[in-house]
């Protein structure tokens, strides 16, 4: 019995670890990298880190997301701590500090910077009205999010809004990805489901629009702990292609043993190239970009991308539809106050060029000394120069375990169901 | 007469139930072949947050190859589709009913108690040997349909939904944990066609103010007129065809039903 009660203690603590998140600015003039409760902005401009306004001190807990809008003008960031905070990027000031009822899992804010939605732990999605944030009348304590529709009792892992602003599209643990209509008249509700894409097998981790000047509207594209990539019509539902990144990539090595289970997508991204989409996944050290043919509807491997040298297995990955850069960023935050606390590593792959003739891009890896914004950019978002590698793969680890704890439904045996339900009357035996 | 399976313990029944064996075992009444209640007691509240272990179809389109096995005599090679779903149909006893009422249309029983989705399913069974030709087009699946509703049918595939007497959960902390309420509505309005009918009825009166509350807030269902309750058969059903609806009516307690229809949008889109 006392092995069962440390082994609930030592998943509640790895539970916790909130891994690393990074977000570029459309147009690249900023990037940020959330690590736990701590939010650092790079301001290219300024070729130093942005100081950030908050009346509130900033987040007081994990940071679960972090988002910049289309136009660049906002940036949000919500977490632990119940709050969604709305930030004006012209000056790094927090303009808003919405309040949620349970710990924060999701953002997005609608294509015309009018409005935020966030989802909450407990599978509700909420919309903020924050049309008015450059408004000096406005009353930044009196933001009330309400409540626009539910994933029952599910945690909900990625929140989006299609590229037309006609629907908002919610991922979640449950394998599911709903499409609803939404619109300025649906504020109170967004009761019209259009459709459901339906067909990964484990929680659905992340999601992506691909998509082409001939086809602005775009092909969804869903990552998922089944360790595929789905290519989905989202105003049907149907599934067009799955990838199956797992086994296609070979990213099993003879290292692994066979009871081990296949490689999460654990984040995704769009490119410069609109149909090219970058994949994060668990256990690979670099990241993988997929292409959409648009007239074919299919979803194929690229390439793989390797980062050698150091063991870097991204926790989040972002990139400006304006640069063709891609920034990756791999940490989580820690419980301990160590020195390995608050850890983040970032690196940059270049060469995700504008051609969209199926060749493979001519990707490569930016060195430390290449990065733009250079070494005051590293300091700025690491916390400092150099990581060691013992702290590097801590990180992973924790990463690695916080998911599937988080994600993954808990297994019990026979014999751990019947001990738990030991009190219920009905499962006493009779004398 | 049976005497050793009136004596034996609940415990004995449920061990003879793993052994799969029906028409031997003592769970069933050697007279009319139909399973017998006592087996398959369970207790009435069931956790619907817990994930239980239970399989769940991947979408409607794997569903459909279930199908199969729930109604062998229109499937394979059938072009009908479910349309009617009694969420936390209990014993069966309004499926039952309405199997023979609508004898063409295909319809399935959902529940999350296994004990008692076991019950349904030996009852049909039963009754499908007892009065071959009926009883074909009903069968019953152990889910959480409040999770799970979109994974079973397909956008606008119901014509008509049950929910009969569900659990109240009286303490406001619990309230959304029942079955109707606001956002649980979008996924109902989803799986309905236009014009698809949701029954409800409850013995407790602010449930049924709850439900019916719910139901005039939701944009997506308007109430289905007196005229029109009056002249459909199966409304007197909701009352008088299951357990928990017999038990009301013995007591001589009130019923508050609450039944809307499914209705198109009305933003422009």
């Amino acid at each position: 019995m006392e092995e069962h009660d440390v082994d609930e203690s030592e998943q509640k603590l790895e539970a916790e670890v909130a891994p690393a998140l990074i977000a570029v600015h459309p147009y690249q003039k900023f990037v940020s990298v959330a690590v736990g409760s701590d939010l650092r902005v790079f301001s290219f401009q300024h070729g130093s880190a942005a100081q950030l306004l908050d009346e509130t001190g900033g987040h007081k807990d994990s940071i679960r997301a972090i988002r910049y809008s289309k136009s660049g003008k906002l940036f949000v960031s919500g977490g632990d701590d119940k709050l969604v905070k709305v930030w004006d990027t012209d000056f790094w000031r927090c303009v808003y500090s919405v309040v949620s009822e349970k710990r924060v899992t999701s953002l997005a804010v609608s294509g015309d910077d009018k409005f935020v939605s966030f989802a909450d732990k407990f599978g509700v999605v909420y919309v903020v009205d924050i049309g008015d944030y450059d408004d000096e009348n406005r009353a930044p304590d009196r933001k009330e999010a309400v409540p626009i529709l539910s994933h029952y009792c599910s945690i909900i892992t990625r929140l989006d809004f299609s590229p037309d602003g006609q629907y908002i599209i919610s991922a979640d643990r449950d394998f599911k990805i709903r499409v609803t209509l939404f619109s300025k008249e649906r504020l109170e509700g967004a009761h019209e489901i259009q459709c459901f894409c339906l067909g990964h097998t484990e929680f659905v981790s992340s999601i992506a629009f691909a998509s082409s000047q001939d086809y602005a509207q775009g092909l969804l594209v869903s990552g998922s702990g089944d360790s595929t990539v789905r290519l989905w019509d989202y105003n049907s539902g149907s599934l067009l292609d799955t990838c199956e990144i797992g086994t296609k990539a070979g990213l099993l090595n003879s290292n692994q043993k066979q009871e081990d289970v296949l490689p999460a997508v654990t984040d995704l991204c769009e490119t410069y190239d609109g149909s090219l989409v970058a994949a994060a996944i668990q256990s690979l050290q670099g990241i993988m970009l997929l292409r959409c043919n648009f007239s074919a509807r299919t979803l194929s491997i690229a390439k793989v991308v390797s980062i050698a040298g150091e063991t870097f297995i991204p926790t989040s990955i972002s990139s400006a539809s304006s640069v063709p850069l891609l920034w990756m960023v791999m940490g989580a935050s820690s419980l301990s106050s160590t020195d390995s606390a608050l850890l983040a590593r970032v690196r940059v792959v270049s060469g995700l060029g504008a051609d969209s003739e199926p060749i493979v891009p001519e990707t490569s890896v930016v060195e430390d000394k290449d990065v733009p914004g250079g070494e005051p950019l590293l300091q700025a978002l690491q916390g400092r120069l150099t990581i060691g590698e013992e702290a590097s793969l801590a990180t992973a680890e924790a990463v690695k375990t916080a998911t599937r704890n988080l994600l993954i439904k808990k297994q019990y045996s026979a014999e751990r169901r019947d001990f738990r339900k030991r009190g219920r009357n009905d499962k006493k035996i009779k004398p | 007469m049976e005497t050793k399976g009136e004596e034996s313990s609940p415990t004995d029944g449920d061990k003879m139930l793993e052994h799969d064996s029906i028409s031997n075992s003592t769970t069933h009444s050697k007279t009319t072949g139909l399973p017998r209640k006592r087996f398959y007691r369970a207790r009435a509240h069931s956790n619907p947050l817990s994930d239980s272990h239970f399989p769940v179809p991947i979408s409607p389109a794997h569903f459909e190859n279930d199908c199969t096995a729930h109604f062998p005599k229109f499937f394979p090679n059938g072009s009908k589709k479910i349309e009617f779903a009694d969420i936390g149909c209990g014993f069966g006893g309004l499926l039952i009913s309405l199997a023979t009422l609508f004898p063409d249309t295909l319809m399935i029983g959902m529940e999350l108690r296994d004990k008692v989705t076991e019950y349904v399913k030996e009852r049909i069974l039963a009754l499908r040997a007892s009065s071959p030709g009926r009883y074909d087009n009903v069968s019953v699946v152990r889910t959480n349909s409040m999770k799970y509703i979109p994974n079973y049918f397909e956008k606008a595939q119901l014509t008509k939904m049950f929910f009969l007497f569900p659990d109240p959960h009286f303490k406001e902390k619990n309230h959304r944990r029942r079955v109707i309420s606001p956002h649980l509505l979008d996924e109902y309005a989803y799986v309905l066609k236009v014009g698809g009918i949701i029954y409800t009825i409850s013995d407790v009166e602010e449930l049924g103010a709850w439900m019916t509350g719910c139901l005039d807030d939701h944009e997506l269902f308007e109430p289905v007129t007196e005229e029109e309750l009056a002249a459909d058969p199966v409304v007197e059903l909701l009352s008088t065809a299951t357990e928990e609806g017999q038990k009301v009516a013995r007591n001589e307690g009130q019923t508050f039903r609450a039944v809307y229809r499914r209705i198109a949008s009305s933003h422009a889109r």
